[in-house]
């Protein structure tokens, strides 16, 4: 057994017996349900939606080189610097190269969590520089010295005394139980730091070829002041967020928002091309992007798997996963987590050491059917066992296999099994079964037939 | 060894050999298309202009972003300075447009037009931005701002109260729309910014509870005249 599946096992079944955290989870997903279903009412056809929001992402993923070869001449043209990563490290390289260059001191970033993926915090503080993460929830899991919960809502699993005990330890303020009095603690907190920053990384939600904008999709507005305030903005993007046309943006930015967050359009949705123009008063100096492949390439070289290139991280597979709703986000000890995390995270960090992911499922399908663009994720969870089987068979795996081939192929041997197993039955009852005890705590075998089916079909006068 | 770049490129035509299929579509998956293409399957944005106004006051009080609708240009500069006694701002910074320059003369506050200068500690201090816009979406509620209508980046995110003057006509109905007008007004020299804002500043991060303000603006309104 991995190690990455040993600690799975433990962290989920730990959380799944903690019933008030998952009521605590359930009540916070419950108001999602309502504006969703509230704001998907609005579509006059959300299906038909769906089919242009995957097609615009597939268009453009299956024709990746060209398209991202446009966007990067568009971006270029219009002021900005584009770097390129292979992998994690030289993603981490070429920003502390810039944050050198530039002789910066403090750095401020709103949530992106392509750097959480590169996990670039470490880097940057390693290397000395102050970071502050200004979103609110990915602010507060920075203080708990903790990994996001959930990709889009960050600290769900968070109460508020536990935020004001927060606050009060590293920040200094008075204790409170209400949201907007911490909320307001923490923008009081960031202004000055925005101000003071040199530097300010975001990632990037769409990046628009026909354009060569990349376009920010947030809430709070401090991705807003992030790419407004320091004098330097960084940008680190995978390289699979490009769609082709400004327009694809009318379908996508809506359906983000709904699909994510029961939104009809996020509160702010905005387009960058470049540094400050001549002409323009305020904005950052410099504009650098860092596009990164760091496995994408992988991805995208499975057909079969490819659509989960399409995703758009809007997070709602997460919000109707049972399995996430009752093991919760940590547990999955990925970047992504939920049904969309245990596609791809295979794919990002190896399939043996990651396949329990695919496996801790129940293939009820709610996440492809909340798939804005969708993509297959439940077939893929099944592709990932698959693969995983054929990659390195365990040896129940080949034993099974090879066992049921083997009987399969003769008849008799079939029905001389039945004839045994029906006999047997009532004893395998009382048997502690390999592989089955989780299974059979709570249920018991079924009373075998009388006769088996092929001898029922045998003696059927019709 | 090779750079990085070609690397990638040679990883991407190298994976593309394969083709994937096509997702499994339930209309005619007339999608990807261009602007020409109208999507009669998104919300709703309105047929008429009436249609349109009707729609946009829903959406912005859903928001809880307020609408303020005025004849002319006089009431619009008096709606303002209604506005700016009854919170008792003392500093206020405004882009420096025609259309604002009138409502700005009408303030007996401090004003300041924050396109001269960029000082972000003094912007800070300011209780209201004043911007126009490029464009309404009916569909959504949404404004569009950008570095060039709103006096650069900041104007329009930083002050804790963001007031937009616009004018009726600037309403389109839904976000293909607004899109296909800005690149139609800007073509390839487009703001180094452009900016949907839907509604005051927000966040659901504690609880999954509605709190306005979180580091943007907590009020956002919305003075709309004809």
């Amino acid at each position: 057994m991995s190690d990455s599946k040993a600690i799975f096992l433990k962290d989920a079944t730990v959380n799944a017996a903690d019933g008030d955290q998952r009521a605590f989870i359930n009540k916070a997903l419950g108001g999602y349900y309502t504006n969703r279903d509230l704001q998907k009412a609005r579509y006059r056809d959300w299906e038909r939606a769906r089919d242009a929001a995957s097609m615009a992402k597939w268009s453009a993923v299956n024709d990746l080189a060209n398209v991202l070869e446009k966007f990067v001449g568009n971006f270029e043209r219009n002021g900005g610097v584009v770097h390129w990563a292979r992998d994690a490290e030289e993603a981490r390289t070429i920003i502390l190269k810039i944050a050198e260059d530039v002789k910066a001191k403090a750095i401020v970033k709103s949530k992106c969590m392509t750097t959480e993926e590169i996990h670039l915090n470490d880097a940057l503080e390693k290397a000395g520089y102050g970071v502050v993460e200004s979103d609110l929830g990915e602010f507060i899991q920075q203080l708990r010295g903790e990994a996001p919960y959930h990709f889009v809502f960050p600290c769900m699993h968070v109460k508020r005394e536990a935020i004001s005990a927060l606050f009060t330890k590293h920040l200094g303020t008075a204790p409170t139980d209400s949201p907007e009095e911490l909320t307001m603690i923490a923008r009081r907190h960031l202004r000055q730091l925005y101000i003071d920053a040199d530097i300010g990384i975001t990632g990037a939600n769409f990046l628009v070829a026909e354009t060569g904008q990349i376009s920010i999709t947030e809430n709070e507005g401090n991705a807003r002041l992030t790419a407004a305030l320091p004098r330097i903005h960084i940008a680190l993007s995978g390289i699979e967020k490009v769609v082709n046309h400004l327009d694809d943006l009318s379908v996508l930015l809506p359906m983000l928002a709904t699909a994510g967050a029961g939104q009809p359009m996020t509160c702010y949705n905005t387009l960058y091309s470049g540094p400050r123009k001549k002409g323009e008063c305020d904005g950052p100096e410099e504009f650098h992007l860092v596009l990164m492949d760091n496995a994408r390439t992988r991805i995208l070289a499975d057909p079969e798997q490819r659509d989960s290139l399409h995703c758009i991280r809007c997070g709602a597979c997460l919000n109707v996963c049972p399995i996430f709703k009752n093991i919760g986000g940590l547990a999955y000890g990925t970047t992504y987590q939920g049904p969309i995390g245990s596609v791809i995270t295979p794919h990002l960090r190896g399939l043996k050491q990651w396949n329990h992911l695919s496996g801790a499922s129940s293939l009820c399908g709610a996440c492809t059917d909340a798939c804005p663009v969708r993509i297959d994720l439940h077939h893929h969870l099944l592709h990932n066992r698959r693969n995983a089987a054929k990659q390195s068979p365990t040896l129940f795996d080949l034993a099974f296999h090879h066992g049921f081939t083997f009987v399969i192929k003769r008849p008799w041997l079939f029905a001389l099994g039945g004839r045994i197993f029906r006999a047997t039955l009532p004893l395998l009852q009382k048997l502690p079964l390999p592989y089955m005890g989780a299974w059979m705590k709570t249920r018991d075998l079924p009373k075998a037939p009388a006769q088996s089916f092929r001898d029922q079909w045998k003696n059927q006068n019709v | 060894m090779s750079d990085a770049r070609s690397d990638i490129f040679a990883r991407i035509r190298e994976a593309l050999k394969v083709k994937a299929p096509k997702p499994h579509l339930k209309g005619d998956g007339a999608a990807g298309k261009t602007s020409t293409v109208a999507k009669p399957w998104l919300p709703d944005g309105g047929e008429t202009a009436e249609d349109s106004l009707t729609i946009l006051a829903e959406q912005l009080a859903k928001l809880k972003a307020v609408l303020i609708r005025v004849p002319d240009h006089a009431s619009a500069a008096k709606a303002v300075a209604e506005l700016s006694a009854s919170k008792n701002w003392k500093k206020v910074a405004y882009h420096g447009h025609d259309l604002l320059r009138p409502v700005v003369a009408a303030l007996t506050c401090e004003t300041w037009e924050a396109d001269t200068s960029f000082d972000k500690q003094r912007l800070e201090g300011c209780d209201a931005g004043i911007t126009t816009c490029e464009s309404i979406v009916a569909q959504l509620g949404s404004i569009l701002v950008s570095s060039a209508s709103s006096g650069g980046r900041a104007l329009s995110i930083l002050p804790h109260v963001h007031v937009v003057v616009a004018e009726s006509s600037q309403i389109v109905p839904d976000l293909g729309a607004a899109l296909a007008l800005a690149k139609a007004r800007h073509g390839d020299q487009m703001p180094s910014m452009l900016s949907f804002i839907t509604g005051p500043s927000r966040t659901g991060d504690i609880e999954r509870i509605l709190v306005l303000g979180a580091h943007g603006p907590k009020e956002l309104y919305l003075i709309l005249i004809g």
